[in-house]
């Protein structure tokens, strides 16, 4: 194992970098998230095209592995719907925590694939997941809310 | 002593020699084991100590009549009279075992915290760790008390001043950390008894930080709670220590019910066990007493004024070094500080930072330290913390600076 497995340059380059960073006012969901363990803190805001997520932005503070999965995700699901969506999240889940395993994720998950550095450095899942766990709370915010204006930001922790 | 003449006596590659777990490898890597704020490494007489106690000597302690249950009594007993002589406590009476500081710190808010009302405060100060304010919340909310937070400077340094000044005659308990484990201050604890004795409140103390690196005196102190945990002196972890002054001890009430607290139990009434039974419900952790003890030994032959020394010289040598790096930035640059760095570099985020040093063999703690007001104070969401131990040496901190050279290297 290599610690150039999990820092990867597509992984540096989007923690200096970070696609979609910002937030999207008005937005028709959000949510938050954090990692009490490491205090990486983020907010995720989408704009949505029925079940097509539209837009995608995030903001916050964490580590590079963090930032980068967030960055990574925004430019991977936008344009995408509720189906493909949950499908990429469980190709990443298991790319993610496929410790000791040398197969090479799917091809689909593109760019993501770099994140799966992070299988041989159990303590660091948490920080690559974080921004799907948001995700994931920021749909289903929405859903429950029957399609109105979310009224605050629903929160995951991912401790 | 003088420190010089201490140090120049200190062989460290002997005291290395007694913790096995030193001459493991990492990665690789020779063990740089710098994150001993968060749990010391235990020397062989400890590890022996346990082993041979678990091996000829254990039953369960203040019960049956057999000989095996006396040796085993007589091994825990033996241990509270170990860290009576340690603290220098007048009575084996005010030496009770708990889990560790944390619960020695709840075993006081919930027992002695019974008496608070309205009106009544606790004053704290913005340096402590999660288990030196979270059971004064909790406190404070089932009592209607009030808590108070005497704040710190850039330094990291208490504003003793305000710190007396938020003191009155409300005040029934000060409740500080005599080192801090986040910044590593060193706290004016004399100052802060005297001025909190003045004002009428009682004294805890969490020694957590500090036992394993300066010679502690409960008498001499004038306080009347002191916290500690053995894993923080190289002893077994799930064990620790409650001293209390007696006279408070005796007037606060159980707090855990079970065996072993107990004189008489009947459905129409019980009554208690003397002090400090009467606060040690259930079987206790016994093997851990007995590694307590024998890590006190080993520090005390060790000669704790010198192991001080020696990490008082690493500090120094890792403060100079770490300066030196580009954009490292020093968190807590107190005047008075025990053998703890914490540190954050510019670009690289404290979790980053502890994957790579962990890379190159290196083991420090990074997050928040269980004291988020710190890090909000200092508005940084972690920091990496390197602490020394007896057993720490020059080649630590080689290891530690060229690690964060990678770290460098890395993220460019």
């Amino acid at each position: 194992m290599d610690l150039k497995d999990l820092y990867r340059d597509v992984i540096l380059d989007h923690n200096k970098h970070p696609r979609n960073f910002g937030r999207l006012d008005p937005c028709d969901t959000s949510a938050d998230g954090n990692n009490p363990l490491c205090g990486d803190r983020l907010t995720l805001t989408l704009r949505l095209d029925g079940d097509r997520v539209s837009d995608i932005k995030f903001e916050g503070k964490g580590c590079a592995i963090s930032t980068a999965s967030a960055s990574l995700m925004t430019e991977a699901i936008k344009g995408k719907d509720g189906v493909a969506i949950k499908h990429l999240s469980t190709l990443v889940h298991q790319a993610l925590t496929a410790h000791g395993d040398d197969s090479l994720p799917p091809a689909e998950l593109g760019k993501l694939a770099a994140l799966a550095g992070v299988r041989e450095y159990p303590a660091r899942v948490k920080c690559a997941s974080l921004c799907w766990h948001t995700l994931d709370a920021a749909l289903k915010h929405r859903t429950n809310s029957l399609g109105e204006t979310p009224t605050g930001p629903a929160t995951v922790s991912t401790e | 002593m003088n420190a010089r003449i201490a140090e120049s006596f200190y062989d460290v590659a002997r005291v290395r020699a007694d913790f096995p777990i030193l001459s493991t490898s990492v990665r690789g890597k020779r063990l740089a084991f710098l994150d001993t704020a968060a749990s010391a490494q235990r020397p062989l007489a400890v590890i022996e100590a346990v082993d041979c106690y678990e091996r000829t000597s254990h039953a369960n302690v203040h019960r049956g009549v057999y000989q095996l249950s006396q040796k085993a009594t007589d091994a825990f007993e033996g241990a509270r009279e170990r860290v009576r002589r340690f603290l220098n406590a007048s009575s084996l009476k005010e030496v009770v075992f708990t889990r560790g500081t944390t619960e020695s710190i709840n075993l006081v808010a919930q027992s002695w915290g019974q008496r608070l009302g309205p009106g009544d405060e606790i004053l704290i100060t913005w340096m402590e760790h999660h288990a030196n304010i979270v059971p004064w919340q909790m406190l404070c909310q089932r009592t209607g008390a009030t808590l108070k937070v005497a704040p710190i400077d850039r330094r990291g340094e208490l504003d003793l001043a305000t710190f007396k000044a938020l003191l009155s005659n409300r005040t029934k308990l000060v409740a500080f950390t005599q080192v801090s484990n986040a910044l590593g201050t060193v706290l004016p604890i004399k100052d802060m008894i005297a001025a909190a004795r003045a004002a009428g409140a009682l004294v805890l103390i969490d020694g957590a930080q500090a036992v394993a690196h300066q010679r502690v005196d409960v008498q001499a102190l004038d306080c009347d709670f002191y916290a500690f945990s053995s894993h923080k002196l190289y002893g077994p972890t799930g064990i620790g220590v409650l001293w209390a002054r007696e006279s408070v001890l005796r007037e606060m009430p159980p707090w855990q019910g079970g065996g072993d607290m107990i004189l008489t139990v009947s459905f129409s009434g019980t009554t208690y066990n003397d002090l400090p039974y009467r606060f040690e419900a259930g079987t206790p952790n016994i093997s851990g007493a007995v590694g307590l003890a024998a890590a006190i030994d080993y520090l005390d032959a060790l000669g704790i004024e010198r192991a001080h020394a020696h990490e008082q010289r690493l500090l120094k040598r890792a403060t100079a070094a770490l300066k030196a790096i580009d954009g490292l930035q020093i968190i807590g640059e107190a005047n008075e500080k025990s053998g703890v760095i914490s540190f954050v570099l510019d670009g690289v985020h404290p979790h980053d930072l502890g994957t790579i040093l962990d890379d190159e063999g290196v083991a420090v703690r990074t997050g928040h330290h269980c004291a988020m007001p710190v890090m909000d104070f200092f508005d940084v969401p972690a920091t990496a913390r390197a602490s020394f131990g007896c057993y720490s040496d020059d080649a630590d901190i080689d290891q530690l600076v060229r690690a964060l050279g990678r770290a460098r290297e890395v993220f460019g």
